[in-house]
């Protein structure tokens, strides 16, 4: 029977048996999938208050004296034909009041209003207006309301200069570059930088909180083994490298278990709200606030054919394009990252969990090893403006950051070349930094209350067996 | 010293059970053991002593094969020591614990099995142990929950559930009450008789007295005595007896022959005075006796042999 094999099982069973596994396995799909579910829930059932703002139009006021005086229907007709009030939504309703009382703006607000909108008679050229509440209005509800008065004022302006509306209306343009990938071997394939950007940035963040997350387990579980003095209990019976790579290997199966579960859960958790709680409506694919939501329906609802094909288009392009993503390789790639990169800076967390007796000792060990990872973050999440620059292309090489960089990298399809030589480079240096761990960490484990510095670390490393 | 090895290459039988020969080990500049040796002979208890800082530690170290020396030999069982062995030695560290948070028959289970049994032969033997000290409740507790002498047993019953031929104890009683003290003496003579071997390292020189059949004296990384108790104790005697007798004429007690002996300690009881002499220039026992025959009626009359604590400061002050 393997040794190595029980120490794994052990470190592996009672980390996944302990409440703070359960805890963050269950609550990690719960938070990805309620951002999801909250974005819809606030679009669906979330709506804010209703509010009711009166309108003081000067514009509109002259146009209704002009009524008045000339008694006219066909003029009343002509002028409101021309005239776009504000449209009332669900929650936002609009009165246009038709005395001017700007100077009475507060009675009207006492009166039951929520908020008064001024729009004075050079709105068409000052292109201000104001807004008197007793409360701060809400991002929404401007938005709504420059949303609608810029439509109004610009179909009016063009009305001025006699242009037809529904002729701009035809000729609007927008334009969606639909990328292609050409392959060494000429097949071509759609791509979308969006996604590839969103998978370029979710892949590297998980491999560096990962290290972090698992890499800090390691040491922790030393220093427990290492001031419950059970240690050297266990070294009279396995060699100390055994029982470090037991604790490392263990642990990375922790990680690849938390994984795979978060993965599983949110995919159940994001199904199942989309199944029973939601309309199996597809995803908006832009949306930010429900009011903003709501007035592109209303403004867009009448679509031009052409805008609503094109649309359309997009959509299935999105579609061919994430068949276009080549999942295995990244999974797949983000796995050996994951391993390359944890079993590296594992090791070196192990060496720094030997070397001190207690977790707040860590710190000036732990500087070094932190610097690298937080440069690789950084450089990562810059990587999609110009994934084969050299700046991103040593950063993907150099093993210390590779494992982030290059994972950052891999969306962007780059060359076979560089992959095989940065996970070849981190194969070496994970064997080379475990091999140094392993020599701190035998001497490290048997060292009580020594103040340890660099100095006495180097001289571990020259420590014969 | 080497080994004795017949003509054919192999030990002598009514040998050593564990033999360790020129032990150096260096930590950076620091000699940790210069050219220590030690011969366990099968079946014995044998102490390892040593004041702080001797290098004990490292030689059990060594012993268990947790660190490696620079120079010289070790064997067990007559064959040069390997990995294969761990299985029949076992060792309970000076800095020991068990794992806190784990139930007590899951980590006696654990640790067992990296001593090479098979989870059924750990779980039988934990039965028969957990029984003997009537701890079978302990079993589904965590090893938090169990008071600092609880504790100290379970890691004995997992020291020696594997039934080593060598058992290697560091400062094994402390942490245990006078009670548990005794209750693990018994335990580990129960053993000895039983053929199992015993190096014993610790400073309770009580205990040596009272378990060890050999010991060696380690100070300053070298090896400063060797042997056999009994030896050692005739060895290191210093003409010092004891004689009680009822009397109090010391006048002549002190006139005559006073310049051949030394009275070290006199103390009064009842009729009865216990007197410590040392006798000097060549004053044999008879000569003594028959000089206290004329003082008074004599009761008892004993050797004072030295104590191993004697011993062990006088040789570590000779040696410093």
């Amino acid at each position: 029977m393997n040794k190595i094999l029980l120490i794994i099982k052990r470190e592996y069973l009672t980390r996944i048996k302990k409440r703070s596994f359960i805890v963050m396995t269950i609550i990690g799909p719960i938070l990805i999938s309620s951002i999801f579910f909250i974005q819809i829930w606030l679009k669906k059932s979330g709506q804010p208050e209703k509010r009711h703002i009166a309108v003081i139009d000067e514009n509109y006021q002259d146009g209704l004296d002009i009524i008045r005086k000339n008694r006219s229907d066909t003029a009343t007709d002509l002028i409101m034909s021309f005239y776009t009030k504000i449209p009332s939504s669900e929650y936002l309703k609009f009165t246009y009041l038709e005395e001017d009382t700007f100077s009475e703006k507060e009675k009207i607000l006492r009166s039951g209003y929520d908020a008064v909108l001024y729009l004075p008679e050079r709105v068409l050229k000052a292109s201000t207006v104001e807004i008197y509440s007793y409360d701060e209005i809400t991002l929404g509800t401007k938005n709504y309301i420059e949303n609608h008065l810029e439509k109004i004022i610009e179909k009016e302006k063009l009305r001025r200069e006699e242009v037809d509306a529904n002729i701009l209306a035809r000729i609007r343009t927008d334009i969606n570059i639909i990328s292609n990938i050409i392959k060494e071997d000429g097949t071509q394939v759609k791509s979308n930088l969006e996604i590839n950007i969103i998978i370029s940035i979710i892949g590297s963040f998980l491999i560096y909180m990962f290290i972090f997350m698992y890499g800090a387990q390691v040491m922790r579980g030393i220093i427990e083994e290492k001031t419950g003095r059970i240690v050297e209990v266990i070294i009279s019976s396995v060699k100390p490298f055994q029982l470090m790579m037991g604790k490392i290997v263990g642990v990375a199966m922790v990680g690849l278990t938390q994984f795979f579960l978060w993965v599983i859960l949110t995919v159940i958790f994001v199904g199942t709200i989309q199944l029973f709680i939601l309309d199996p409506v597809a995803p908006p694919t832009e949306q930010l606030t429900p009011e903003n939501f709501l007035s592109k329906s209303q403004t867009q609802s009448p679509l031009m054919p052409a805008q609503a094909e094109e649309e359309a288009l997009s959509l299935s392009d999105t579609f061919e394009s994430l068949k276009n993503i080549p999942f295995g390789l990244i999974i797949s790639s983000f796995i050996f990252f994951f391993l390359g990169g944890y079993l590296l800076y594992s090791s070196l967390f192990a060496a720094v969990g030997s070397a001190i007796d207690y977790d707040t000792d860590a710190q000036q060990f732990m500087l070094p090893i932190t610097i690298p990872l937080v440069v690789a973050i950084i450089v990562a999440m810059n990587v999609f403006d110009n994934p084969d620059s050299t700046f991103s292309y040593w950063f993907s090489i150099i093993p210390f950051t590779s494992p982030i960089v290059m994972m950052a990298r891999l969306p962007f399809s780059p060359p076979a070349t560089d992959i095989i030589i940065s996970m070849i480079l981190l194969i070496l240096t994970f064997i080379g930094t475990t091999w140094l761990a392993g020599k701190i960490y035998r001497t490290g484990i048997l060292m009580y209350g020594k103040k340890v510095n660099y100095r006495e670390l180097w001289k571990w490393l020259r420590y014969k067996g | 010293m080497f080994p004795r090895r017949d003509a054919y290459g192999m030990r002598s039988e009514n040998m050593e059970l564990f033999s360790a020969q020129n032990i150096v080990k260096q930590f950076d500049k620091h000699t940790a053991l210069n050219n220590v040796s030690m011969d366990v002979p099968e079946g014995s208890i044998f102490g390892l002593l040593g004041p702080n800082g001797a290098g004990k530690t490292t030689m059990l170290r060594i012993i268990n094969q947790i660190t490696a020396p620079d120079h010289g030999e070790l064997f067990f069982k007559g064959e040069k020591l390997k990995p294969k062995h761990i299985h029949h030695i076992g060792y309970l560290p000076e800095e020991r614990g068990l794992y806190k948070k784990m139930k007590v028959g899951e980590q006696s289970v654990y640790l067992a099995r990296l001593k090479g049994l098979s989870k059924k032969d750990a779980q039988k033997k934990l039965n028969y142990w957990f029984e003997k000290f009537e701890i079978q409740a302990w079993w589904n507790k965590k090893i938090e929950e169990l008071s600092k002498g609880m504790q100290q047993k379970i890691q004995f019953i997992v020291t020696i559930l594997h039934e080593p031929d060598l058992l290697i104890f560091d400062e094994p009683f402390s942490g245990f009450d006078p009670i548990n003290v005794n209750l693990l003496k018994q335990e580990i003579l129960k053993l000895k008789e039983a053929g199992t071997t015993i190096i014993f390292s610790t400073h309770d020189m009580a205990s040596v007295e009272e378990l060890c059949d050999y010991i060696v004296l380690i100070n300053k990384s070298e090896n400063i005595l060797n042997g056999q108790i009994d030896e050692l104790k005739k060895k290191y005697k210093s003409n010092i007896f004891e004689i009680i007798f009822t009397e109090n004429n010391f006048n002549l007690l002190e006139s005559t022959l006073s310049f051949n002996y030394k009275i070290l300690e006199h103390i009064k009881q009842n009729k009865n005075n216990i007197l410590k002499v040392e006798l000097l220039n060549d004053l044999t026992t008879n000569q003594f006796i028959t000089h206290m025959l004329k003082i008074g009626e004599i009761v008892s009359f004993r050797e004072v042999l030295p104590g191993m604590n004697d011993i062990f400061i006088k040789v570590v002050e000779e040696n410093t």
